[in-house]
């Protein structure tokens, strides 16, 4: 098994409110959402003032590709399918399809948000979770 | 653009000097496992060295771009590195980090150096070694230029970025995988009169459509290689350039700007914000149009990063580039020559290395050194570079000093 760069734990495991509950941001001066979470609202600056907001779970995939040559540590899932969501809020995501059928996936597709593992590093190394995202039958 | 018409109204009250490229050099790109990183920045820095005709002992000061020598090599401080081998302690010698644009903020650090006053004669390198690394490590190490959080990390590689843009583009526009294949064609058809450039083979559409998919709908011919190569430029203030050399070639325009690391995140997806505005500040600079520019040299990391790049620098409108492409307007002497160097596709990609390979193309096509790919006429030339996928982005424009 390939070792990866993301062997420290804490990129991995320490708390990550974006990656396990869909957690972003508003910034409660312009109304404006994020994903993932930001410090400064770009639109506002030191005006803006950003609270921990939870993402709607559903969307429509804004783009799409089929990955073949797989990144470091995904070898064994090629190919994968990875997408731009645009959830029901606007705010766009970057994700993987899962457990839906290929032929099915296309622009403008509803979607909803799924728990995955993202990646194990080995048989006792550690394992990645997050969300992923599959086409509402 | 409120961020670009600020930059552009400070022309008519700033003071700055104007300031040349005095001498280039380039490596030969390719698979260099006949050479070091070390024996490539000097392949380049020699040659640019003799092509300024100057002394070591003229240049006050250094800059190279360099992505990711750390990954690649084990290599960090390589500002120190370059002076030390070119001879050039102990002026001061510093690395910019921009990703695949290290090269160019280097070049236009090195000008604004010059510009304020603060030094007469820098030399400015770009340079990366790749190959010493297997190919799955070289794109976990490129996958550095996106954002390693809520990219790298599921899995998107750069050319699965780029493919969400292309497929985009096709959704949005019509752009067909032809007219991408096209874009290879072309740059492999300039890169065969390049000697310096990794791949010196002419291919057709159809070796480009039948070969394998990367990302759909990206395919290998879609892709810039993975390159060893540097690149080195000399710069100097214009009137004492031109008692140095015969024909100094001015940099008129230099233009900057920035975008968000994470491609999901951006307004657009089909356009590359960072360059139309890097673009804006570049042509107010140099008082010029589109229309002006007789060749290119642009990003062409994919072949869909080429089209973005023509049609928003405005040489053509959005979402004609593929077609223009494929109806040869960007070809050697037509319409814009694009890419005379082969481009990243066919010259090849030392990510560092690039925006300074891009320089060293529009000196030459400048001063009529360009051999077989001779532009006829060029009055003005054109760089840009995109770092990542178009968080940062860069443009310079050229002409006879």
């Amino acid at each position: 098994m390939v070792k990866k760069m993301r062997d420290a734990l804490p990129l991995v495991w320490r708390e990550i409110p974006e990656r396990y509950n869909l957690i972003g941001s508003i910034c409660e001066n312009c109304k404006k959402e994020f994903f993932p979470q930001r410090v400064i609202c770009p639109n506002c600056r030191r005006k803006g003032h950003l609270v921990p907001k939870k993402m709607p779970d559903e969307g429509k995939i804004y783009s799409f590709t089929e990955v073949h040559a797989a990144a470091k540590g995904f070898e064994n899932e090629t190919p994968y399918m990875l997408a731009i969501i645009e959830l029901t809020n606007g705010v766009r995501i970057l994700s993987h399809i899962v457990d839906s059928p290929g032929e099915k996936i296309n622009f403008g597709i509803p979607v909803k948000a799924v728990f995955r593992k993202i990646f194990s590093d080995g048989d006792e190394g550690i394992i990645a979770y997050g969300f992923k995202f599959k086409i509402i039958d | 653009m409120k961020f670009a018409e600020g930059i552009s109204k400070q022309y008519g009250v700033m003071k700055m000097r104007s300031v040349s490229v005095i001498g280039v050099g380039l490596s030969k790109f390719g698979e260099r496992w006949d050479a070091s990183f070390r024996q490539l920045v000097a392949e380049a820095g020699i040659m640019a060295l003799q092509d300024a005709k100057i002394d070591g002992s003229t240049i006050e000061a250094v800059y190279g771009g360099c992505m990711a020598s750390g990954r690649f090599i084990g290599q960090e401080h390589v500002g120190a590195l370059i002076a030390d081998q070119l001879g050039l302690n102990p002026i001061p010698s510093t690395r910019l980090e921009a990703a695949c644009a290290s090269g160019s903020v280097a070049f236009r650090n090195g000008y604004l150096a010059i510009a304020s006053g603060m030094h007469d004669v820098v030399a400015v390198g770009g340079m990366e070694k790749m190959t010493e690394v297997s190919v799955e490590d070289a794109a976990t190490a490129l996958g550095g230029a996106g954002d390693q959080e809520w990219e790298l990390f599921i899995g998107a590689t750069f050319p699965a970025l780029y493919a969400l843009i292309a497929r985009k583009h096709m959704q949005e526009y019509g752009t067909t995988e032809e007219q991408m294949a096209a874009v290879a064609v072309k740059n492999h058809d300039n890169g065969s009169k390049n000697p310096f450039a990794q791949y010196q083979n002419k291919i057709t559409i159809e070796m480009a459509m039948n070969s394998s998919m990367i990302a759909s709908p990206l395919k290998l011919f879609d892709c810039s290689p993975i390159t060893d190569g540097a690149a080195v430029t000399i710069l100097c203030e214009t009137s004492k350039a031109k008692k140095l050399v015969e024909q100094p070639i001015e940099i008129i325009a230099s233009g900057q700007a920035s975008d968000t690391l994470a491609l999901a995140e951006r307004k657009s997806l089909t356009e590359l914000n960072a360059t139309k505005v890097a673009a804006k500040i570049a042509f107010d600079q140099a008082k010029l149009r589109p229309k002006d520019i007789q060749m290119a040299e642009v990003h062409d990391c994919f072949t869909i990063a080429e089209i973005l790049a023509i049609e928003d620098l405005g040489f053509f409108p959005k979402g004609k580039g593929g077609k223009a492409t494929e109806e040869g307007k960007t070809n050697l002497n037509s319409e814009i020559s694009v890419n005379t160097s082969g481009g990243l596709k066919a010259c090849g990609h030392p990510v560092g290395a690039t925006g300074i390979k891009q320089v060293v193309e529009a000196v030459w096509q400048l001063r009529g050194q360009a051999g077989e790919r001779q532009v006829k006429n060029v009055e003005h030339a054109l760089t840009q570079n995109v770092g990542g996928s178009g968080a940062t982005a860069v443009v310079h424009i050229f002409k006879k000093a």
